[in-house]
């Protein structure tokens, strides 16, 4: 079945997803991120690594159209193929996007959440603002995808703030994905959770990813969540993108310096 | 010394000049929210400042003015700003619907039907529907001008699923003129329909928060549902006691201290005309087919 998939739809697969071209973010007069240009696949994960004040935030906010680029420009293809350029949508257009073909996961829970709302509303939530209006259809599908996210149908009138992190975390994912977006933004999902549980979110995000396609752009300085995800990997250092290539290449046969040092400062398991 | 120190109206002209200008943006732009610069009142907030603003900006001296408070002529607050408004325009008031020119109300919208040519003024204490949704003034504003209203529903969401039916039973959400979501101020469900294609100009005011909003006449006002949980009306079950009306929205009178209780119309207006037209209740306590829940 996935091969007749990728035959007929060989062109669209072929096309980039979305296509940054000589990205730059200045705040006065520091520089935060320049020169970055790359493409994205569908169905592609690739991971932005680097330590803290490389520039990853700034870079994932100016993908995502949150921010304004300084110099150069986000492109994406649209559902009906044809490529946009971010800055030239309207803020109904993107902000019409971002609730239905992106996700942007936060690094905390409480940022992409109504933590005073249940669980089911948090994922239906996207399915109203797009026009859904029967109740009960809603409520199965919010139903659903909690139990593909793993959490008990018990807890669906509970309000996240009684939520466990983890589970937070996977409620966050479930309402992102629940509008089947084609395209990502994950903020170091898997930060501030002990190994356990940032091991079974991983899993879950793994399969997840690999089952519907999803195109996803991480941004992390965990190495080892950039191995278990991506496909791809981009190294920062002071706003500049100085390695990308495959992962398992890029992570071990590391050509520049500093991604040796990341990749050596790793403490073995 | 015997002409009185303030403007007709109580307001000064410039104020009035000022609301009328908000108020005319509201009626071109329906359930739109205008911000205006609300003026200190000589009564608390909370007691009507916004909608006694707008009824003095539009007051004229032919003009027949109705005060209710939660449908009655005779409680405090309506008497006071009935009072008022006697004492600073010397105008006519009624306590009749049929009447009265302007009609300024506190949660209810009177029983008898309103017709072309006359106005009820809301008080509105807080005019924001999104407002416990989400806290920010900027995102909602913006919600509003992208017509972004999802998250109303989660509001209904959330009532179903926690009480297996819509149960906000004032505030009602509605959707004006199929564009602007709109808190209709915290009158009973039981009245949004009389605001659907209603023949008079509703005025909306909201004196601390300063905001006027308006429904022009003969505009579509739709609550907000789910098509598995369509908008009902809610009224208990039972006769006015009084004048055994079966179709007036009632008011639960506690007659004792052993669960006594008797319903009476809440618009005064409404009984008293059939009182005087032979209608006579059991004028006694219970509900006559049980429940309270309609």
């Amino acid at each position: 079945m996935a091969e007749a998939v990728t035959t007929t739809s060989l062109t669209a697969e072929d096309r980039p997803l979305l296509i940054a071209e000589r990205l730059g973010k200045n705040y006065g007069r520091i520089t935060a991120c320049r020169e970055v240009s790359f493409e994205l696949y569908p169905g592609e994960v690739l991971a932005i690594v680097g330590e803290s004040g490389s520039g990853k935030s700034t870079l994932l906010q100016l993908l995502s159209g949150q921010l304004a680029p300084s110099a150069g420009r986000v492109s994406y293809r649209m559902r009906d193929g044809v490529m946009r350029d971010l800055a030239a949508l309207g803020e109904a257009e993107r902000r019409f996007l971002f609730r239905t073909d992106w996700g942007y996961v936060h690094q905390d829970p409480a940022m992409g959440l109504r933590m005073a709302v249940s669980a089911g509303a948090n994922v239906g939530e996207r399915l109203m603002a797009i026009g859904w209006n029967h109740y009960g259809r809603i409520r199965d599908t919010a139903a659903t995808w909690l139990e593909r996210v793993e959490i008990d149908l018990a807890r669906i009138d509970d309000a996240p703030r009684t939520y466990s992190g983890g589970m937070r975390q996977r409620l966050q994912i479930a309402r992102n994905l629940v509008t089947e977006p084609r395209l990502v933004f994950m903020d170091e999902p898997t930060g501030g959770l002990d190994v356990s549980v940032q091991a079974r979110l991983l899993d879950l995000m793994r399969n997840l990813v690999s089952e519907l396609n999803l195109a996803a752009i991480v941004v992390t300085h965990d190495l080892a969540v950039a191995r278990l995800l991506s496909h791809r990997i981009m190294v920062m250092k002071g706003g500049l993108v100085i390695e990308q290539g495959l992962t398992d290449q890029v992570l071990d046969d590391p050509s520049e310096p500093y991604t040796q040092l990341l990749v050596s400062s790793i403490l073995p398991a | 010394m015997n002409t009185p120190a303030y403007n007709f109206a109580y307001l000064d002209e410039q104020t009035k000049r000022m609301i009328r200008r908000a108020i005319l943006k509201a009626i071109a732009i329906p359930g739109y929210q205008v911000p205006f610069a609300s003026r200190e009142m000589p009564m608390p907030y909370g007691w009507g400042t916004g909608g006694v603003q707008v009824t003095a900006a539009i007051l004229g001296p032919s003009d027949v003015l109705k005060v209710i408070d939660q449908g009655s002529d005779d409680t405090t607050n309506a008497i006071s700003i009935r009072k008022f408004f006697e004492k600073t325009a010397h105008v006519a008031t009624t306590t009749r619907t049929q009447e009265a020119t302007l009609i300024q109300t506190r949660h209810r919208i009177p029983e008898a039907q309103l017709h072309g040519g006359q106005i009820l003024v809301y008080q509105v204490p807080i005019p924001e529907p999104l407002r416990y949704l989400e806290p920010r003034e900027t995102e909602t504003r913006r919600m509003h001008a992208l017509a972004e209203y999802g998250l109303m529903h989660v509001k209904l969401y959330e009532d179903i699923a926690r009480f297996g039916h819509i149960a906000t039973s004032y505030a009602y959400p509605v959707r004006v003129n199929d564009r602007y979501v709109m808190d209709p101020s915290p009158t009973p469900k039981f009245d949004n329909p009389k605001m659907d294609h209603c023949p008079a100009l509703q005025l909306f005011g909201a004196g601390r928060e300063k905001r006027i909003y308006a429904i022009p006449p003969f505009t579509s006002v739709v609550s907000l549902d789910f098509e598995d949980h369509p908008f009902t009306r809610y009224r208990f079950d039972a006769p006015c006691a009084l004048c055994a009306a079966e179709d007036s929205y009632l008011d639960e009178i506690v007659t004792d201290d052993r669960g006594g209780r008797m319903f009476v119309c809440s618009d005064t207006d409404y009984c008293e005309s059939r009182q005087k037209l032979g209608h006579r209740g059991s004028e006694r306590v219970a509900p006559h087919r049980g429940g309270a829940h309609g």
